[in-house]
């Protein structure tokens, strides 16, 4: 009985720090995704000027007010405009931008193909 | 003559890469928050930077026609030479109520820089942290924003009023 109770004092000390730790590592992730404003490619996460603090305060009580990742950043998407964020979410204007790469793959891959088919052909004749 | 499948596809990824490069070129990529025109402002509240008990919050901007909001700073140069235009919308047009944030300030400061400037301002609320200044897109001050009596925004300044703007703000309220 003895045991179970510093197993589960000890399992809570642990608990704890744990838990506070992914809070940690959610708002770091969001502050690097978020653009300081003021700053030269910087950002909250790097910056310690007045409006990545200003922003930093925002980001903590929206998570403490248990908003998600993608609210707060909708939330400040509607305030800043899509450059706020260095991550655009998909959307009419950002189409294009998140498409390309997969485009430029297929057609990569197309060419690849042609060009050893070609050579195939070559050698056969 | 055969066109070889190969060379258009090499050409047209070389036209589209240039048009792309030649739209970047062409955009304007001088940072603002002037697409909240047009929106409405958010649920906020402030009191009073020197009666913690008197209370503004959106609902309250409802009754004056047009609100001029501005955020301010007594370490803020920039907010010095604005001021008197802030002086000067309060006097030509009385439908204007001018509402004050004073941003990240210290309250002593503030009334200073208000007993030696003068007092354009109906109400100075306090944002002593900055988080209210988020809620209106604020990045930098000063910067001010007209608003009609449906709470949506009409004009946004970033930096300082000049008289263009003065004029401006004057011929949209009128």
């Amino acid at each position: 009985m003895k045991i179970n109770k510093i197993f589960c004092i000890i399992y809570f000390l642990f608990l704890v720090p744990l838990h506070s730790n992914d809070n940690k590592t959610e708002l770091s992730e969001i502050y690097k995704n978020l653009r300081c404003l003021v700053c030269q490619g910087q950002s909250i996460a790097d910056s310690n000027s007045d409006f990545a603090a200003t922003l930093k305060l925002v980001v903590q009580d929206q998570i403490n007010e248990g908003k998600n990742k993608d609210e707060i950043y909708g939330f400040l998407i509607s305030k800043y405009g899509e450059w706020i964020v260095y991550r655009p979410t998909v959307n009419k204007g950002t189409i294009l931008l998140w498409s390309l790469p997969y485009l430029i793959f297929i057609a990569g891959g197309f060419i690849i193909f042609v060009i050893i088919r070609k050579s195939k052909k070559s050698k056969a004749n | 003559m055969k066109i070889s499948i190969l060379k258009v596809i090499i050409f047209s990824f070389i036209i589209f890469s240039l048009s792309i490069f030649w739209l970047g070129l062409k955009i304007n990529n001088n940072y603002d928050t002037k697409s909240l025109i047009g929106s409405q402002i958010s649920n906020f509240q402030l009191t009073e930077i020197n009666n913690d008990e008197q209370y503004i919050s959106r609902e309250d901007l409802r009754k004056n026609k047009y609100t001029l909001i501005n955020f301010f700073a007594s370490w803020c140069a920039p907010c010095r030479t604005e001021h008197k235009y802030l002086l000067s919308l309060s006097n030509k047009n009385k439908e204007i109520k001018i509402v004050g944030i004073n941003f990240k300030d210290k309250k002593i400061n503030a009334n200073n820089f208000l007993k030696e400037l003068g007092n354009p301002y109906g109400f100075v609320g306090e944002d002593a942290d900055g988080k209210t200044s988020i809620l209106f897109g604020i990045y930098g001050i000063p910067e001010s924003i007209l608003l009609n009596n449906e709470l949506i925004v009409i004009k946004k300044i970033i930096g300082p009023i000049d008289q263009i703007q003065h004029d401006e703000i004057l011929r949209l309220t009128q």
